[in-house]
């Protein structure tokens, strides 16, 4: 990877993988950096759906919305979720503690419908096993 | 992710002398989420403890069926283990400890029999972390061969006699388009792996990368040789967290092993190659636009010509495939274009994989001739559908193409045949629906789906897919007018004809596929405000809407 504007989204992945997020600070020093200016990362941050401008909730919740797990149910899952959590599809809860996301399919459509809880894959879920899931892993260590 | 993440690395469990068993253990995505890693250690912990030193345990690719995972399959005896868990590892390995590899073999299941393996011949059978084995499989001999004996014309020369087209979608002739690049003047040109699988419901590239990631880099370094490129690059989606690791473990160990970097094989010929990671944008699988991604900018494409054959990366000649593509060209140069072209049919030549998902019973991956029908896949490979429901549809090509109805299912499979039924071949998801899916609602999920997507740089994809994802709403909640549908069909009409790159163009295929076949579908909704499916919530009062 050169140290030229081609490799701004290599760096954003690289900032986001360490702080969670990719805020004004963050972006500045990156856009200044690469000498890209901040229009065009601005730019960029905002049109992949990968990067996130907002802290993250503690927990990660993304509802596989792929044409399997579609077909299987996983619009009923994404609205239970919404309703026991109390958020908007990209939203977090008041208390930080989850953030709820969606994603045009993962790849796992035999094990559908899916949820991926902070980078582990949960195959055939119901809005009510992802909740279990979260209960019991914030009670782990 | 933890799951699948680099860290966790499981130890292969070498026999003593010659194996009496080995149990392969699928390792890619859907296995290790149904738990196959605690398969693998709790395997390997019940054979030392039962001081069984004569039976393998080996970490391999994807074994097909993902919906029987976790999968364990014994080559020596033919058995597959299916849904194996970590708690029945014991018996597990007392069976394996009593195998008799001189017994008669099992027959393999009709999942298996009837596909033709080419650009999945190693899925299930090497250890996709480790080069010896892919050495061992006659691995990189392709390229050596190549390098050794053939000019970059008799290799590009194999690939046009193969007939092979396009795996990504489109279907363009592979050797057509190495031909232009190869032609192109310019001191620098690039080969660009696309491994951006956006479709939702396809997982072939996952698999392929996940499971036999060297494959596609001989195929990459056979394309730099024929062309005349010297660098390559790998765009890949970053929800692929294990398929993006086992490749750049491929990469540096092919690196140190002199199949990628300078002097190649003994050769003049250097290739390097480098991993570009996604950032969830599905417009970036189109060529043009993954190229403004690999710059570092957004995602937007431009119009075409000139092409990224003649002016592409930087400007230079550029030559894009997807992994499949690239994943067959080993073969084809190592057995012959005549022998890939004698697999297929009429003007679809050699095999295709397909991610076979929805309400059939046997999930998975499977790789098929092309020119054998659907029913075969469908009922045959497939097992039919779950719960023995009717047969509905088959979706494919994503949210480029099309829903086959039960009538088509004798219709063979290629690239003209689903052309004329309004789908696409695409990349080679297939999603099996029975009587439990709505096809207003199946239209109106890619709508909306191409709606989020749409990259909005040109109007009538940006516009377009949001008003015509707006009146299939108003027509699965019953407050839409049969005016509505003429208003859709040719506000279709109109995105199609007028957006800038593929993904508006071909935005309104599934409407117009599921209008063609299903338009009962529709009319019940709008005349009757009833979902035959019962999927759809009709919920508006039509005389409020009439008003």
């Amino acid at each position: 990877m050169g140290a030229g504007p081609d490799a701004l989204i290599e760096a954003l992945h690289a900032v986001q993988e360490t702080f969670g997020y990719l805020d004004a600070e963050a972006l500045a020093y990156v856009g200044a950096s690469l000498r890209v200016p901040p229009s065009r990362v601005y730019g960029v941050a905002t049109f992949y759906s990968f990067f996130t401008l907002k802290p993250a909730g503690e927990h990660a919740v993304v509802v596989c919305l792929g044409t399997a797990c579609y077909i299987n149910g996983s619009g009923a899952v994404l609205a239970g979720l919404q309703r026991e959590l109390g958020v908007e599809e990209g939203g977090t809860t008041d208390d930080g503690r989850v953030s709820l996301l969606t994603a045009h399919c993962v790849g796992t459509c035999s094990l559908a419908p899916v949820c991926v809880v902070d980078g582990e894959m949960l195959p055939r879920v119901t809005a009510a096993s992802v909740l279990d899931h979260l209960t019991v892993s914030a009670v782990a260590p | 992710m933890s799951e699948l993440g680099p860290a966790r690395r499981l130890k292969n469990l070498e026999p003593a002398g010659t194996a009496r068993a080995t149990a392969m253990v699928c390792e890619a995505a859907s296995c290790l989420s149904s738990g196959s890693g605690a398969v693998h250690t709790a395997l390997v912990d019940a054979l030392e403890a039962a001081g069984v030193d004569d039976v393998g345990v080996k970490r391999v690719g994807c074994l097909g069926l993902c919906a029987g995972g976790p999968l364990v399959s014994v080559p020596e005896t033919g058995e597959l283990y299916r849904e194996v868990t970590a708690a029945g590892a014991p018996e597990l390995a007392a069976a394996l400890a009593a195998a008799d590899p001189t017994a008669p073999r099992a027959q393999p299941d009709p999942f298996f029999a009837r596909q033709v393996r080419v650009v999945t011949e190693h899925l299930g059978r090497i250890d996709p972390e480790s080069l010896d084995d892919y050495l061992a499989v006659d691995g990189y001999a392709a390229l050596e061969r190549a390098l050794a004996e053939l000019s970059p014309g008799e290799v590009l020369a194999e690939v046009t006699a193969s007939g092979l087209r396009g795996r990504g979608g489109a279907g363009y002739p592979t050797g057509l388009k190495w031909q232009t690049v190869a032609k192109a003047p310019g001191a620098a040109k690039y080969v660009i792996c696309n491994a951006d699988e956006g479709d939702p419901g396809a997982f072939m590239d996952r698999s392929v990368l996940e499971s036999d990631p060297h494959r596609v880099l001989e195929g990459m370094a056979l394309a730099a040789y024929a062309v005349g490129a010297g660098r390559g690059y790998v765009y890949c989606r970053a929800e692929y967290p294990l398929a993006l690791s086992r490749l750049k473990l491929a990469i540096r160990q092919a690196e140190r092993a002199g199949w990628l970097g300078a002097d190649i094989a003994e050769s003049r010929f250097s290739f390097t190659v480098e991993v570009r990671v996604g950032a969830g944008a599905f417009v970036c699988g189109e060529e043009t636009a993954l190229i403004a991604s690999l710059q570092g900018g957004r995602g937007t494409p431009v119009p075409r010509p000139p092409y990224p054959a003649t002016s592409g990366l930087w400007g230079a000649p550029t030559l894009i495939n997807n992994v499949e593509t690239f994943a067959s060209v080993a073969p084809i140069v190592d057995r012959g274009g005549a022998w890939y072209a004698g697999i297929g049919t009429g003007r679809s030549k050699g095999t295709k994989v397909f991610a076979l998902a929805g309400r059939v019973r046997n999930t998975g991956l499977v790789e098929v001739p092309l020119g054998i029908t659907l029913r075969e896949v469908v009922f045959d490979i497939g097992g039919g559908i779950v719960d023995d429901r009717p047969f509905k549809a088959v979706q494919t090509g994503g949210p480029s193409g099309g829903c086959i109805p039960a009538d088509h299912l004798d219709m063979p499979i290629d690239y003209e045949s689903l052309a004329a039924v309004g789908s696409i071949m695409g990349s080679g998801g297939m999603i099996v629906m029975d009587s439990t899916s709505c096809m207003v609602d199946v239209a109106r999920y890619f709508m909306d789906f191409c709606r989020r997507e749409s990259c909005g740089k040109c109007i009538p994809c940006r516009v377009g897919t949001t008003q015509a994802w707006m009146l299939l709403t108003r027509i699965t909640t019953g407050a839409a007018t049969r005016a509505d549908l003429d208003r859709l069909e040719s506000l279709c009409s109109m995105v199609g004809a007028t957006s800038l790159c593929g993904l508006g163009q071909t935005a309104p295929n599934p409407v117009f596929s599921t209008l063609r076949f299903f338009r009962d579908e529709y009319l019940a909704h709008i005349d009757e405000r009833r979902c035959p499916a019962g999927v759809c919530t009709i919920s508006v009062e039509k005389e409020a809407v009439r008003r």
